[in-house]
């Protein structure tokens, strides 16, 4: 168990987040971007939870702050979603090169 | 190396494998049951680490709830056999040359750092820990945070209704009809 030292979990996580900011950025449509999103604040809950299993084992803060990134995670994911089919309605289309009322 | 070293390279490569599937590949619902793999993996590591509420609620609210709000969301918006526009390759380029440089970055950073870690103490994650944590009212308590995401959820719940909600309301007046 100790084996894995704490900087390798680290690794990991910043690579999944950099692979999130990848799709970010080459996705054009909101769904896939969505789904980014959700890996990136995946990669955070992975850090919180290794840094308070490793340096911080007597307490419980980093189990806490995790489990309310996934609730408001959740309720962020319900309220991209109405927004998308609310899109898809008006437009018949969720890329967001064609959403470009508001564009300057 | 020993099996718990195995073990977690695995479900690292697991984890990234399905990561950058679900960023790259051209078919969305794919990408949605690429995104659902690197989610599970997420759940193991948490197995891994021996914080199994955080896994169990990794699995619930994340494979079980928004992967299948997604995909949900691919049928009623869009063709899911239909490949989607490929990106340019300007911003293929940038966009990999930013990640790659980010994550070198930080790579760097947290090499140097280190972090030796302090204590073999072990770490005691127990459902009922928690609960009493979360919802004590003394100095380390989160019951604020617990009331305040509640309202939250509610607040997003309404606000989910109201803007996926159809503008006319015809539909609601004829299904009362046909109860009477």
């Amino acid at each position: 168990m100790n084996e894995i030292p704490l900087t390798h979990i680290l690794f990991l996580s910043t690579a999944l987040f950099f692979i999130g900011m990848y799709g970010l950025f080459t996705r054009r449509n909101l769904i896939t971007m969505l789904m980014s999103i959700e890996l990136m604040l995946n990669s955070v809950n992975i850090n919180f939870v290794a840094f308070n299993k490793y340096l911080f084992p007597d307490k419980l803060d980093g189990l806490f702050f995790s489990l309310f990134i996934i609730t408001i995670a959740a309720a962020e994911a319900a309220v991209a979603i109405a927004i998308i089919i609310n899109l898809y309605r008006s437009h018949q289309s969720i890329d967001v090169d064609d959403a470009t009322e508001m564009k300057f | 190396m020993n099996t718990s070293t195995i073990i977690f390279y695995t479900i690292a490569v697991l984890i990234l494998g399905a990561a950058l599937l679900a960023v790259t590949t051209l078919k969305i619902f794919r990408s949605a049951i690429w995104l659902l793999f690197s989610l599970v993996g997420i759940a193991a590591l948490y197995f891994w680490m021996q914080v199994e509420f955080i896994a169990a609620i990794q699995i619930v609210v994340y494979v079980g709830g928004i992967v299948i709000l997604i995909i949900f969301s691919i049928f009623l918006t869009q063709q899911s056999g239909k490949e989607m526009a490929k990106p340019t390759a300007s911003k293929i380029i940038f966009s990999a040359l930013a990640a790659i440089l980010g994550t070198a970055f930080t790579y760097n950073l947290i090499n140097h750092y280190g972090f030796n870690s302090v204590s073999a103490q072990p770490f005691n994650t127990n459902v009922s820990e928690i609960g009493t944590q979360m919802l004590s009212t003394t100095a380390h308590g989160f019951i604020l945070p617990f009331e305040v995401v509640s309202m939250l959820l509610l607040a997003a719940m309404v606000g989910c209704i109201v803007i996926a909600m159809k503008p006319n309301t015809g539909t609601i007046v004829h299904l009362n009809k046909k109860e009477d």
